[in-house]
């Protein structure tokens, strides 16, 4: 949500795991999807498919995901549908990359990082953190 | 208050010490949360851990924040509008697995409302600072930087 004014101007659709969010915030375009890791297979399957249901159905221009594992499914669909594709590591992966965003490298059209001593070049970037 | 915070991992003993070495110079309380560690400074009370209700009213009270370079206590520290004072783990000390925390302290450091120590001298010199500036969520640089990078790269720039 600090990130948020980067979208102003743009018709935003935000999906979260916690539906609370959309309350919390007064967000009007909201999606719930549920959570997954790569230790549950099943869970992630069924994120999976749910991440295609909802790229299917926002048809967007830009995906953007902060994470973790949901995030990097819809960016999946988002490429595979041909949208943009961007993957925000968490300022809280200060130590290496997160196997999403370590994903998101082979895939994703950018890929930031938050902390400059793990940008690589462009793979991942440092273009700046939410603190 | 100045309230001390050093997580639910790792001890950090060399925090403690130095922090200690200075607690009865100050004019002011100071109340430590050290984590699984048979240390006791002599000068500030301490508990293992505490649980979230009491860590909020903690922080809440605290004038300044004493912790290590995580970004845990970063994130709290903005969201509170706190000044933080950290110090940064080392590994060669057996104070972390590696030395990722010098290297979130060359970018942090130059962060408003966190002041980096080294030893009691400066930490001495940055709690004595009745004007020690309060970290603020209010965006920054940083912040402003990437949120650039994010609306170019998501081709919102119309100019």
């Amino acid at each position: 949500m600090l990130l948020a004014p980067a979208f102003e101007g743009a018709e935003v659709t935000f999906a979260c795991t916690d539906g609370g969010q959309a309350e919390r915030y007064g967000l009007v375009r909201f999606e719930t999807l549920d959570d997954c890791n790569q230790n549950e297979p099943v869970k992630l399957l069924r994120t999976l498919w749910q991440a295609r249901r909802l790229v299917r159905k926002i048809a967007p221009d830009v995906v953007v995901s902060t994470g973790a594992a949901p995030g990097i499914l819809c960016l999946v669909w988002a490429r595979l549908a041909g949208a943009k594709t961007i993957w925000i590591d968490s300022i809280a992966n200060s130590e290496k990359l997160s196997l999403s965003g370590r994903l998101a490298i082979k895939f994703c059209d950018s890929v930031y990082t938050q902390w400059e001593h793990l940008a690589c070049g462009n793979r991942p970037a440092y273009r700046g953190s939410v603190l | 208050m100045i309230f001390l915070t050093l997580g639910t991992q790792l001890p950090f003993d060399r925090l403690v010490r130095t922090l200690d070495d200075v607690a009865g110079d100050l004019a002011e309380d100071v109340f430590g949360q050290i984590g699984r560690t048979d240390l006791r400074p002599a000068n500030f009370p301490v508990t293992q851990f505490l649980t979230p209700t009491e860590f909020a009213a903690r922080m809440e009270q605290a004038r300044v924040i004493v912790g290590h370079a995580g970004i845990g206590t970063i994130l709290t520290g903005m969201r509170m509008h706190k000044p933080l004072v950290l110090m940064a783990r080392r590994a060669s000390l057996g104070e972390h697995r590696n030395d990722h925390q010098s290297a979130t302290v060359a970018q942090v450091r130059k962060i408003a409302g966190i002041t980096i120590v080294e030893d009691a001298a400066q930490m001495k010199a940055a709690l004595s600072r009745s004007d020690i500036p309060a970290m603020s969520d209010h965006g920054s640089t940083a912040r402003a930087a990437m949120i650039d990078a994010l609306r170019s790269d998501a081709g919102l720039d119309w100019g």
